[in-house]
């Protein structure tokens, strides 16, 4: 990767455009009015639109993505993004589409969705979904307002509560808030699974639901989990299932078995659709039948969810069918247990035992500290991963310990991949252990070093004319 | 084993793997499940396809959407497509990428959503913007939560009925659940009715207003004495706006907007059945701290080089957890890209080349409908830039039906009965003209 340090407003030349546009054919209609017309200027880029294409290209050269290498993000699923996903769902047919326009207009797009409504209710076990959620973040919103919903319908208004584990994604608590939920913290045992005694006490006329992710955020799986969605049951709630987790289960294990209510998937994360650097994603949201009736009740977008990524997420259900479903599961689990396995002699594993598709170091066995030396961080084996020209894991996540380091590898990754990857954190922990300051002022082949981030919270500069 | 071309491990694989980790088979590393947990039987699926398969099924599906000229907007507008956008947008290390988590393999990504809010603060006027949020409606429904925030102990907020109707039910549906009372008020005369807004602020606790610039019957609207009435009863203006239009028509800065948001769909986005859109946000520096999502920030790395990284992360969910601003965390991206490439290439003139083709088109097909004498105008007189409604004669599903037939898309019936029309830079004088020649034989 090269630096490039261009802004696309410092590329501009007054009087030089990039568009091409008709001749105005019409009689000219009259002025618009003064008092609504804009009188500011707008200083926007004015740049040949060669001059555009390189600027992007350029800026493209700087980032990493999966097509560049591997991108062991934990929690974020950063499988291989098919290209016929990409050449379908640029089909004229489909991008021409008006949201408005009637059934009649629209057969294909409706297709698409019973078909996926079938397919994704198979591999969930739920009854039927909503496609409005555009993440993963909307979804657990979206499954927590029909969750409060089903309370309201029966006339329960007092569950306003939900309970939610100490090693949830943050997005969890987050929706709760903002579903107007109070939030009931559930501790986590020593092997990473919820404390069930602790859990019991917290269960009564008040708890609208209970928010997991199985397994959970450390790979575990959560082996007490029909006594969990019992319990929950019993007291009255419903069981919300994050399917931020939901690869290793795919061809193996149905939340909807496991008496999850409610569920959202990430089509961006476990149905193969790009990132694109922080979405567009799309996040389904199933019921069980019982729920199904408070799913028109919630409007929580413009018009029909992200069509485009729904599209993506089906061409590549159609490839897997029902022959390759259990492949993508078992083959994420086989992968991370074996790089689980082959560095636990170089990294914290603080709980033993089989993981499923990501698992979580606690930072190196031996990180150098000596003397006056620092110890190496899990920060600056991250930051040392870059310039072997790996994504570095996801990191200081879950909360549950100090120097966590997620990784989860996927299916999509070859042996050679992981063997290459696994090599390079050995020779990361052994640099560690002899000199901790090579981790430290890492990386040092990538287009920046490592930026001042309390200078840009101190002094935001947050847009191209504050820097001026 | 029969292989599948995303999934590369091969028996020896599979076998050296299972071997270093130490159990038998595959299904060894699922032995901590309970049994009655594993599914049993055949997933309800079909059968898995070829690609070449797969690419003709679609092509098949996308075959059985017969192709219209769009004459709706109503929140989603067929806007030209520069063929550089897509090019650029399809490139896999954009594509490919996840949040900028790493700042120093992802400054592709952090400088074009500088731009990005860069262009969004030109365009509304606003002092800062985010990364980007999910749609219109959404954006909506986050500035309605944020004017709660910002006026602590308010629990009201008011929506014009201007607004576009599925606005107004996400906002609606948000706020339910948030514990916030909305209040609307009503258009008169084709507008947000002044004297009835400061009816509803004199009611007292209203946190924010939300009014559309321009309405769902395309009638720009007069905002004057509106920021100074709001701002009098210590809520916060929040306009909603088509971002297209924002070249040619007062910025919701000038009109005193402590909050801009709206879709950027209609930067050149195309329609796609509803997503994925873009929807953004612009803020006065004051609500900088109370604003939801990713926000990139300049800094420079230790060597003095500039560099961008997200910042003000203090106010997230992976932080903040319940107490974060929003729960929002994937937005999108790379929708904001799509936007920033199309600003990069129209620039200042050509938005307003746009806005001048989409108005002088508007203007001559509603002047050629009225001549046919099968439509009326309910609000004469009254300004409007790309969208309209006219009252028609005969039952506005007639309308429709005749257009469809002929391969419009038009004429779209409000709740009112009218029928709304918008034209962009795409429609030409020809089609216009079959359009209404279609019009005077129904």
């Amino acid at each position: 990767m090269k630096y490039y340090d261009k802004l696309v407003f410092e590329l501009s030349q007054k009087g030089r455009i990039g568009y091409s546009l008709p001749v105005n054919r019409f009689p000219s209609a009259p002025e618009l009015p003064v008092e609504l017309s804009r009188e500011a200027s707008l200083d926007l880029p004015e740049v040949s639109e060669v001059d555009v294409v390189r600027h992007y290209t350029n800026l493209s050269q700087m980032n990493f993505g999966v097509d560049t290498g591997f991108y062991p993000l934990g929690s974020c699923t950063m499988k291989y993004n098919p290209k016929v996903n990409e050449e379908v769902a640029a089909l004229p047919g489909f991008t021409g589409l008006h949201p408005l326009m009637h059934a009649g207009l629209t057969k294909g797009a409706l297709k698409v969705y019973q078909d996926m409504n079938k397919f994704l209710a198979a591999i969930t076990g739920m009854d039927s979904f909503t496609f409005d959620p555009c993440a993963g973040a909307h979804g657990e919103l979206t499954g927590l307002m029909i969750m409060r919903q089903y309370h309201m319908n029966r006339g329960d208004l007092a569950r306003t509560k939900v309970i939610v584990p100490d090693s949830a994604h943050g997005t969890n608590p987050a929706s709760a808030a903002v579903c107007g939920l109070e939030i009931v913290e559930v501790k986590s045992l020593e092997n990473g699974r919820v404390d069930v005694e602790a859990l019991k006490p917290l269960l009564d006329e008040t708890i609208a639901g209970m928010m997991m992710t199985n397994p959970n955020t450390l790979g575990l799986f959560e082996t007490q989990i029909r006594e969990i969605t019992e319990l929950v049951h019993a007291a009255g709630g419903l069981m919300y299932y994050d399917g931020a987790n939901m690869n290793p289960m795919m061809g193996v294990v149905r939340p909807g078995d496991m008496g999850f209510d409610i569920m959202h998937l990430n089509l961006h994360k476990t149905f193969s659709t790009p990132h694109g650097g922080g979405g567009p994603g799309s996040g389904p949201v199933g019921v069980a039948a019982h729920l199904v009736d408070c799913l028109p009740e919630i409007r929580v977008s413009g018009f029909h969810g992200n069509f485009g990524v729904i599209l993506r997420a089906y061409a590549y259900i159609l490839m897997l069918g029902r022959q390759n479903l259990k492949k993508v599961g078992q083959y994420s689990v086989l992968s991370a247990n074996y790089i689980k396995e082959c560095l636990k002699d170089a990294y914290k594993l603080p709980i033993e035992g089989v993981c499923k598709h990501e698992f979580v170091f606690d930072g190196l066995i031996n990180d150098g500290a000596h003397d006056d030396v620092h110890g190496a961080t899990t920060l600056d084996v991250a930051k040392r991963l870059l310039d072997f020209g790996f994504h570095a894991p996801t990191i200081y996540f879950p909360l549950l310990f100090h120097q966590a380091l997620m990784i989860e590898p996927t299916e999509t990754e070859s042996k050679e991949t992981i063997d290459a990857f696994i090599d390079v954190m050995h020779k990361i922990a052994a640099e560690a252990a002899e000199d901790p300051r090579i981790l430290q002022e890492a990386p040092h082949g990538t287009p920046i070093k490592r930026p001042d981030e309390t200078a840009a919270a101190r002094n935001p500069i947050l847009k191209f004319k504050d820097a001026r | 084993m029969a292989g599948f071309s995303y999934i590369p491990h091969t028996d020896a694989d599979i076998r050296a793997m299972l071997d270093r980790i130490g159990v038998g088979k595959v299904e060894d590393l699922y032995a901590d499940v309970p049994k009655e947990f594993l599914k049993k039987g055949p997933y309800a699926l079909p059968d898995a396809m070829s690609e070449g398969e797969v690419r003709q099924w679609l092509g098949s599906l996308a075959d059985m959407n017969p192709r219209m000229k769009v004459f709706v907007g109503a929140g989603a507008y067929d806007h030209y497509t520069p063929s550089v956008i897509p090019y650029i947008t399809s490139r896999s290390e954009f594509l490919t990428a996840y949040t900028p988590y790493q700042c120093e393999i992802s400054q592709g990504t952090l400088r074009y959503i500088f731009e990005y809010q860069s262009m969004v603060c030109e365009l509304t006027g606003m002092d800062i913007s985010n990364a980007s949020l999910y749609d219109g409606p959404t954006a909506a429904a986050e500035a309605m939560k944020m004017t709660v925030a910002c006026t602590k102990k308010k629990t009201r907020v008011l929506l014009s009925k201007g607004l576009l109707p599925n606005v107004i039910a996400v906002v609606e549906t948000y706020a339910k659940f948030h514990g916030v009372e909305i209040g609307y008020v009503p258009v008169m005369n084709g507008q947000t009715c002044p004297n009835c807004l400061r009816a509803e602020l004199a009611k007292g606790d209203v946190a924010g207003v939300i009014v559309p610039e321009i309405n769902r019957f395309g009638i720009i609207e007069d905002h004057a004495g509106f920021a100074d009435a709001i701002h009098e009863a210590k809520a916060l203006l929040v306009e909603y706006c088509d971002p297209s239009t924002l070249a040619v028509i007062k910025s919701p800065a000038e009109w005193g907007a402590d909050i801009s948001v709206g879709d950027g769909q209609s930067l050149g986005v195309p329609l796609c059945y509803g997503g994925p859109y873009v929807g953004f946000m612009g803020v006065k520096k004051d609500y900088m701290r109370k604003m939801p999502g990713r926000i990139v920030g300049q800094t420079t790395d230790k060597d003095g080089k500039r560099a961008f990284v997200l910042t003000l992360q203090a106010r997230e969910q992976h932080i903040k957890r319940e107490k974060a601003t929003s729960n929002i965390c994937s937005n999108e991206s790379l929708m904001a890209l799509w936007v920033t490439v199309y600003l990069s290439l129209m620039g200042p003139e050509g938005l307003r080349e746009v806005n001048r083709l989409s108005y002088d088109g508007a203007h001559y097909l509603k002047d050629e409908l009225l001549k046919t004498g099968q439509f009326e105008d309910p609000f004469p007189g009254k300004p409007f830039l790309k969208e309209f409604v006219l009252k028609p004669a005969k039952h506005p599903g007639l309308v429709q039906n005749a257009l469809e037939k002929a391969g419009f898309f038009a004429a779209l019936e409000t709740e009112e009965g009218y029928v709304s029309f918008c034209v962009t830079e795409k429609r030409t004088k020809e089609e216009i003209d079959a359009l209404v020649k279609t019009v005077k034989e129904g």
